[in-house]
């Protein structure tokens, strides 16, 4: 049957085969699908959070409102409250509203974390391409720096420099961005390495190319999405790190609000049946589970080499 | 006689993302009888290695049996649940991956590894079972058997490893064997040292077996049975005396046409034309050259020594060795990617500096490397219009219109369409890719191209094919080859001289011919008659000579004084060849053998 076909197209015959299936793209599952849905609401919420905030994040609530009407009740406690018409998620330890805090502090929170983590990128990938592509020496040195800032718990070094110049939200940047670039060095520094001993790097060098050329052109491009990707996760720690150090009462000073601080401010409530702690811990982990999830799924199409490598 | 597999129409399919199935295995039948070797030849993509391992009941990811049946002894192995499964595999059929370096764990010890399987499903205990591998290595001629169980992986050579994963195999004695690519991976005289321990103890256990591999000579040696593949689909089947001396299938006979013949005297390419008496385009001279820390001109690891080659212009030369004997060192040390501790490298007879970052940009575009693995080679985030577009732009200032046009002229000349230059390299296939490697060197009008080992990655049709465009280069552009290289067929057919190099030293080098005839180095009839011919039966006459028994499977050592080759060399002298280094004796014209016997002697 096929020997008539075959007869006819003898140049088409025996085509060399393709090395491999086509690769495929990355497919999103269904949590990853949520996840960003989830973190383009709070991309929303930064944007427009305060606009749409029923009160200001500084405001304590004026008992009068909850007046129940019919009731001789004149001063109503403020503090606490559960959720209802005029405060939707309750409100907290001194009767300020928690939806708005919650809108507001989404800027802080995730508007510090981004620009940290921006940051620790820009100082960990540019030391660590300069490790991979550099003297022994320079490796071994920064390197060896690395190692030591890394040595040091990452909480009690941001408590000794906070106590040491006070607590702004610069200096939290600067102190976030300096712990989590150790981290990134080391991951940029890996995958810079492994693309500097590739052969197509090796073509580049004998071809006389010059060290920018290389960087930029060769190096760059291969590493660029592994590190997005660890871009992502290592967002998510720089949140949790700022929450934590808000927690402490080292992070954002009050009045403004922080959704780690919020928590922190309304433990007691928790004796009383509050919502007014669980409110912002749950911001903190819909964002944070969501930018996980997106995470995974990329990480899954390049096989799970990805993960494997950013746990290190 | 009952078969004891049958593989009957059977039918592999690939999910791809919109949940189509592509067929990857279109309706194969085939069995397999007791004490038979079955081989399945054929390209990478025929499908060969998923119908090998689908009598494990076993698909690659993303892979599904769509239909048909696989039966052992009767039971359909594809439809068998997980725990059958775990009781078939490695008990009842045993598989051998093409690597043993990448599948022995390098923390245990050889006998814990070969042992653990048969120990691990219950078939013998720890005791039977080490009185079994020591069986094995002796059935496998390994070395030292009742010690070598004690040691580790990286303390014995890669064809016994090889052969210690056809025991770990055997060690359950298993029904069937599947061997995936074992030899692919070997130089030429570790694996007919391989193929023919493979080939008695099959015998002697009686075991069955599937063979997978692209070369029909290595078939040849050791199959009763060839299934020659194609896209999925069986394009020939027969006994191996008939395919190989009476192909009947169109597809078959190309991939003999591909197997290139024996290397001998008269099939080399020479260059006609007259020797121009001046300077070399390329000319290498006392070089001494290694890795690790210099100190007083002696790297810790010396590599290469006294190594002189000359490359007239417009000539090619061979480069030929075992792994390990320094021919892609040289060639890093002529491209300046690993600068020579002491020699001198001259271009047109000027010399150069020996590290790459001082030469001068027009030195550097005359010298131009072609790597081994284009795969690699390519970085996977450039179009291939960016990659030829670079030396264009980087070495002739070509821009726009004009670079343009070169880059078409680029692949009109590698025979590759247009639109290939908005590509990816991912996109391409393994042999299109080498041919955008080589139009990558070719775009910077380089004199002198050095080719690592540019076809030994490629299955043997599409390796004679860039052969043959290597061929039609030459002649179309004069530049002058130096071509590197294990396989001394590829090297016969397409070099005008050939220097042998043999751990780090040039044992021998002249005209094709005369390195291919009469009078030979020891080590170059020993390379010579380890190639394997395309006939059956020729294994066993090979394992006769006097070379074969004194030479095969030794590792290569690096040696600072006397003869390296010395523990292979039927005609070593005690006394002589291990201790002064040979002297270097001319023979007509510039045929050169670096030997202490006389020509007398090694002319026999």
């Amino acid at each position: 049957m096929s020997e008539s076909q075959q007869e006819t197209s003898p140049s088409t015959q025996f085509e060399e085969l393709p090395d491999a299936p086509p690769k495929r793209k990355v497919k999103l599952s269904w949590p990853g699908k949520i996840g960003i849905a989830v973190v383009i609401f709070w991309a929303i919420i930064v944007a427009i959070g305060p606009t749409i905030a029923p009160y200001h994040e500084a405001d304590i609530l004026d008992e009068e409102l909850f007046i129940v009407p019919g009731s001789d009740e004149m001063y109503p406690d403020t503090d606490f409250q559960p959720p209802s018409k005029i405060v939707y998620l309750g409100s907290d330890y001194l009767g300020r509203d928690t939806l708005s805090r919650i809108l507001f502090g989404a800027r802080t929170t995730i508007g510090i974390s981004f620009i940290a983590t921006l940051l620790a990128y820009l100082l960990g990938v540019t030391l660590g391409i300069a490790s991979a592509v550099g003297s022994r020496f320079l490796d071994m040195s920064l390197s060896r720096v690395n190692d030591a800032l890394l040595s040091i718990p990452s909480i009690m070094f941001a408590l000794v420099m906070i106590a040491a110049l006070g607590s702004t939200i610069p200096l939290l940047i600067l102190l976030t961005g300096i712990i989590y670039a150790t981290s990134v060095f080391r991951i940029a520094r890996s995958l810079g390495q492994e693309v500097m001993v590739s052969d197509f790097v090796e073509a580049a060098k004998v071809r006389g190319e010059g060290l920018w050329w290389v960087i930029t052109r060769e190096i760059l491009p291969n590493i660029a999405m592994p590190l997005a990707t660890d871009f992502g996760l290592r967002f998510v720690w720089v949140i949790l790190f700022v929450s934590s150090l808000s927690f402490l009462g080292l992070g954002v000073q009050p009045p403004m609000s922080d959704w780690g601080s919020m928590v922190k401010e309304n433990l007691p409530g928790l004796v009383y049946g509050s919502v007014a702690p669980l409110m912002p811990a749950l911001a903190i982990a819909t964002l944070t589970i969501s930018v996980n999830m997106i995470v995974d799924d990329i990480s899954a199409h390049s096989g799970g080499k990805l993960a494997k490598r950013m746990i290190s | 006689m009952s078969a004891l597999l049958e593989v009957d129409d059977l039918r592999i399919s690939a999910r791809n993302d919109d949940d189509e199935l592509t067929p990857i295995v279109k309706g194969v039948s085939f069995t397999v009888a007791r004490g038979e070797v079955v081989a399945l030849i054929g390209e990478s993509g025929s499908g060969k290695t998923t119908i090998a391992l689908s009598s494990l009941g076993y698909t690659k990811p993303g892979l599904e049996f769509t239909g048909g049946e696989v039966r052992l002894e009767g039971e359909d192995v594809i439809t068998m649940e997980s725990d059958q499964l775990r009781g078939l595999r490695g008990q009842r059929v045993a598989y051998l991956a093409q690597s043993a370096a990448a599948t022995f764990n390098p923390a245990l010890t050889i006998g814990e590894q070969v042992t653990e399987t048969c120990v691990l499903h219950g078939i013998l205990t720890q005791e039977q079972a080490d009185q079994r591998a020591e069986t094995l290595y002796r059935a496998l001629e390994l070395p030292d058997p009742d010690r070598l169980g004690k040691r580790y992986p990286h303390q014995v050579s890669g064809g016994q490893l090889q052969r210690l994963m056809a025991a770990t195999a055997l060690c359950g004695k298993p029904d069937l064997l599947v061997l995936d690519e074992p030899t692919t991976a070997l130089d030429v005289t570790t694996q007919i040292e391989v193929l023919k321990a493979f080939k008695s103890v099959i015998k002697q256990e009686g075991a069955a077996a599937i063979y997978v591999t692209h070369d029909l000579s290595v078939v040849a040696q050791i199959a009763d049975h060839i299934v020659v593949l194609y896209a999925g689909e069986i394009q020939e089947h027969g006994t191996a005396e008939q395919v190989v001396s009476k192909p009947s299938h169109d597809y078959t006979r190309r991939l003999m046409h591909a197997v290139r013949p024996p290397p001998a005297a008269g099939q080399g390419d020479e260059t006609s034309g007259e020797h121009r008496r001046e300077a070399p385009a390329l000319e290498v001279k006392d070089i001494l050259a290694g890795y690790g820390r210099t100190q007083g001109g002696v790297p810790s690891i010396t590599v290469l020594r006294d190594v002189n080659v000359a490359i007239e212009r417009g000539h090619s030369v061979g480069i030929i060795g075992e792994s390990g004997c320094g021919k892609s060192t040289l060639a890093r040390v002529m491209a300046g990617l690993l600068p020579a501790a002491q020699g001198q490298v001259l271009l047109d007879g000027e010399e150069l500096k020996p590290a790459l970052q001082q030469r001068k940009r027009d030195e550097l575009q005359k010298i131009q490397f072609v790597f081994q693995m284009a795969d690699t080679a390519l970085n996977p985030r450039q179009r291939i219009d960016h990659i030829l577009g670079r030396p264009l732009e980087f070495y002739l200032g070509l821009k726009g219109e004009e670079k343009r046009r070169r880059i078409g002229e680029l692949l009109q000349m590698v025979e590759l369409p247009q639109e290939f230059a908005g590509r990816y390299p991912e996109e391409l296939s393994g042999g299109q890719k080498q041919r955008i490697n080589l139009a990558r060197a070719l775009a910077a009008s380089p004199e002198v191209l050095l080719c690592d080992e540019v076809i030994s990655a490629l299955d043997s049709i599409v390796g004679a094919n860039v052969i043959e465009l290597l061929k039609r280069l030459r002649k179309q552009t004069g530049v002058s080859f130096v071509f590197i290289s294990h396989d001394l067929s590829t090297v016969a057919s397409f070099a005008d001289e050939i220097v042998v190099l043999y751990a780090g030293r040039v044992v021998e080098r002249g005209t094709t011919d005369a390195v291919l005839s009469p009078p030979y180095h020891p080590y170059t009839r020993l390379l010579i008659s380890s190639v394997p011919e395309l006939r059956v039966g020729w294994l066993e006459e090979t394992m006769e000579t006097q070379e074969a028994q004194a030479g095969i499977d030794r590792v290569v050592t690096l040696t600072d004084k006397g003869c390296p080759f010395f523990d292979r060399c039927p005609l070593a002298i005690e006394g002589t060849c291990d201790e002064e280094t040979p002297p270097v004796r001319a023979l007509t014209g510039s045929h050169a053998i670096e030997c202490h016997r006389s020509e007398a002697e090694f002319a026999h």
